[in-house]
């Protein structure tokens, strides 16, 4: 049972001469036994947006808003304290293409151990990793190889068990089917879905709408930093109201249905040099004079838009 | 219509392993046939190792094939000179990563006329107004990118660039391997709109080869489906993907997931079985995690016909 909310969260990476405003004004939050999907692009601040929450930006700072688990803001304690009580112990991630970073030298057996030891954990550790091994879908057998002895699904699987392995209520998955083969994917989701299913809450980053749709109770959409719309799957996905939502959906292929696309001009804006006012302004097609003002946080039926639209 | 493109009982094997290990005959493409039509789009489809791109390699001859035949334009292509740069200059192609697959010190201008250069194309003096109009073609503007070099443009952008590059010698089939998958959701369809555009204006076939069946869905007009070095499905698009039949094709598409809000509620359903050891190369390589499979799946299945203009490679061909 975990309730998170972020407020107000601004992440930036300095570069040289140059702030990176990779997270910006985000809020949002997570309720009991509900599970979060963020989409967006490459370079729109998704994957910062979940290592902040478990306070680990490489290069990157949390200079502002608040991050509360539970009622206690995580931001203010001290990092010996969070390590301690909160990272990985309530809150883990699935890093993206974390297969790639399991250790070739040690057997799987080992890397869990590894894990159970950093986090002084009491208890029967072997049977705590057996059990953690089948719940993913893997003979215990996998313990004893090495990483190059397992196939891409099957280090997803360990990786995905790994974060599981203190059962945290929060596990945070970055992009965790990319990279991996179709029918390998899908074995993937079917996984999260019955984890799911057993009471986790699971944050899912993705950049696609049709994985989104499988797990996440409630979806952001983001873009350039910011989260332009926010609420519930149904409402999001069946009533977009933002202009880039409306236009991701439009540019999706689909299987089913009349294949006519439409493309969104343009690219995503540089997150170094922003410019005031909307960031989607450039490749809008509903573009206003007013956009060019910072555009309000409309309240829909299930969460948020921010569009003058809708003003 | 006349067919641009024939390939017969097409062979590659590689050895693996030799030094301190059992050497071991991986079958990359095995005896697989087909043809693409003139003008139209044919889609090879398959997982990553199921030997798609060792069909572009072999096709372009930059891999030399155990058997088989490779007919392109009415002309057998072989190892001579004549036939290998009638391939090489009417033959080109998209490669999945536009980062990887433009020179990083070179200027777009010279990105793109280079292979006018190397096949001696246009007099010296015309070869500026080709790149132009090749640039031109792919929507970038000229004037305003020629002098620049790749770092400086978007991933969208370099995959214009390297499909201007391709159109330079004006081919008449480009080989597109992934030419989306490292593009980002809201630029990939603008190249696959202008994959369709340059079909229309120029008349270019496309062997279009992906992992992604819905992109496919989009710009193909024939697909074969590919398993482990052997197509196991092949008809026109929509068939194929609305109605498979061979067990394969199947599950990938119950594997795909569309954006749609009821997902959230339905458990996920794939039809296949955890794989059982099997010897691959013994009888239907799908055996292993075919949920459907009888005693006879230990014969090699041939691709027949099944009506509507389709192929199957399976012995139990389900509806």
């Amino acid at each position: 049972m975990t309730t998170l909310s972020i407020e107000e969260l601004e992440v930036q990476y300095q570069l040289r001469d140059k702030t990176i405003r990779a997270v910006d004004k985000v809020s949002l939050f997570l309720k009991n036994n509900e599970s979060l999907g963020i989409v967006g692009e490459s370079a729109c601040g998704k994957s910062t947006l979940g290592l902040a929450i478990i306070r680990s930006v490489p290069g990157g700072k949390i200079v502002n808003g608040d991050i509360t688990l539970d009622g206690k803001s995580t931001l203010k304690m001290t990092e010996a304290e969070f390590a301690k009580t909160v990272r990985w112990k309530k809150i883990s991630m699935v890093f993206q293409g974390a297969m790639n970073s399991l250790d070739p030298v040690f057997s799987i057996r080992q890397q869990f151990e590894e894990i159970l030891q950093a986090h002084d954990y009491r208890g029967d550790r072997q049977k705590t990793i057996n059990d953690i091994i089948d719940s993913v879908g893997l003979p215990p057998t996998v313990l004893d190889k090495f990483p190059h002895e397992l196939s891409g699904g099957m280090k997803q699987r360990v990786v995905i068990a790994m974060a599981l392995v203190l059962r945290p209520s929060l596990v945070i998955a970055d992009e965790p089917t990319t990279a991996l083969d179709v029918l390998v994917q899908a074995q993937i989701l079917s996984l999260l879905k019955k984890l799911k299913k057993e009471g986790m809450s699971l944050i899912l980053i993705s950049h696609d709408l049709g994985i989104i749709s499988e797990i996440a109770d409630n979806v952001g959409i983001m873009y350039a930093g910011k989260i332009v719309e926010f609420g519930t799957l149904q409402e999001v996905y069946s009533n977009p109201k933002h202009p880039y939502t409306q236009a991701l959906f439009k540019s999706m292929p689909k299987i089913k249905g009349e294949p006519e696309l439409i493309s969104l001009k343009g690219t995503p804006p540089n997150l170094a040099n922003m410019q005031t006012g909307c960031r989607f302004y450039d490749r809008c097609t509903h573009a206003m004079e007013k956009c060019r003002k910072e555009p309000p946080k409309i309240k829909t039926e299930s969460g948020h838009v921010l569009c003058w639209l809708y003003e | 219509m006349e067919e641009i493109l024939s390939v017969k009982n097409l062979k590659k094997y590689f050895v693996k392993g030799g030094f301190a290990r059992q050497k071991e005959t991986v079958r990359a493409v095995d005896d697989i046939s087909f043809s693409i039509k003139s003008g139209q789009t044919f889609v090879l489809a398959g997982e990553s190792g199921s030997g798609k791109t060792t069909v572009a390699r072999l096709i372009l001859r930059s891999i030399e094939p155990e058997s088989g035949d490779i007919i392109f334009d009415g002309i057998k292509i072989t190892n001579d000179a004549s036939s290998l740069k009638k391939i090489r200059t009417e033959c080109q192609m998209i490669h999945q990563d536009p980062y990887a697959s433009v020179d990083p010190r070179m200027k777009i201008f010279d990105i793109v006329r280079e292979p006018l250069d190397i096949h001696a194309i246009g007099k010296p003096s015309e070869r500026k107004d080709l790149v132009f109009a090749a640039l031109r073609d792919v929507k970038l503007d000229p004037e305003e990118i020629a002098s620049k070099y790749p770092h400086m443009l978007s991933g969208g952008q370099r995959q214009r660039v390297a499909i201007a590059r391709s159109i330079a010698t004006k081919p008449k089939l480009i080989i597109a391997d992934e030419p989306v998958s490292m593009l980002d959701v809201s630029v990939r369809v603008g190249i696959l709109e202008l994959i369709k555009e340059l079909q229309n204006k120029h008349g270019i076939s496309f062997l279009y080869i992906t992992h992604d069946l819905s992109t496919a869905r989009y710009v193909g007009h024939v697909i074969s489906i590919l398993y482990l070095g052997k197509i196991v499905e092949t008809g026109l698009i929509n068939d194929v993907l609305l109605h498979p039949r061979h067990p394969y094709t199947q599950a990938l598409m119950d594997s795909i997931s569309e954006p749609n809000p009821a997902n959230l509620q339905k458990e996920k359903k794939i039809r296949i079985n955890e794989p059982i050891e099997t010897d691959v190369y013994q009888g239907c390589r799908f055996r292993a995690r075919c949920p459907y499979a009888i005693e006879k799946c230990k014969q090699e299945p041939e691709l027949e016909p099944s009506g509507d203009k389709r192929s199957v490679a399976c012995f139990v061909k389900i509806d």
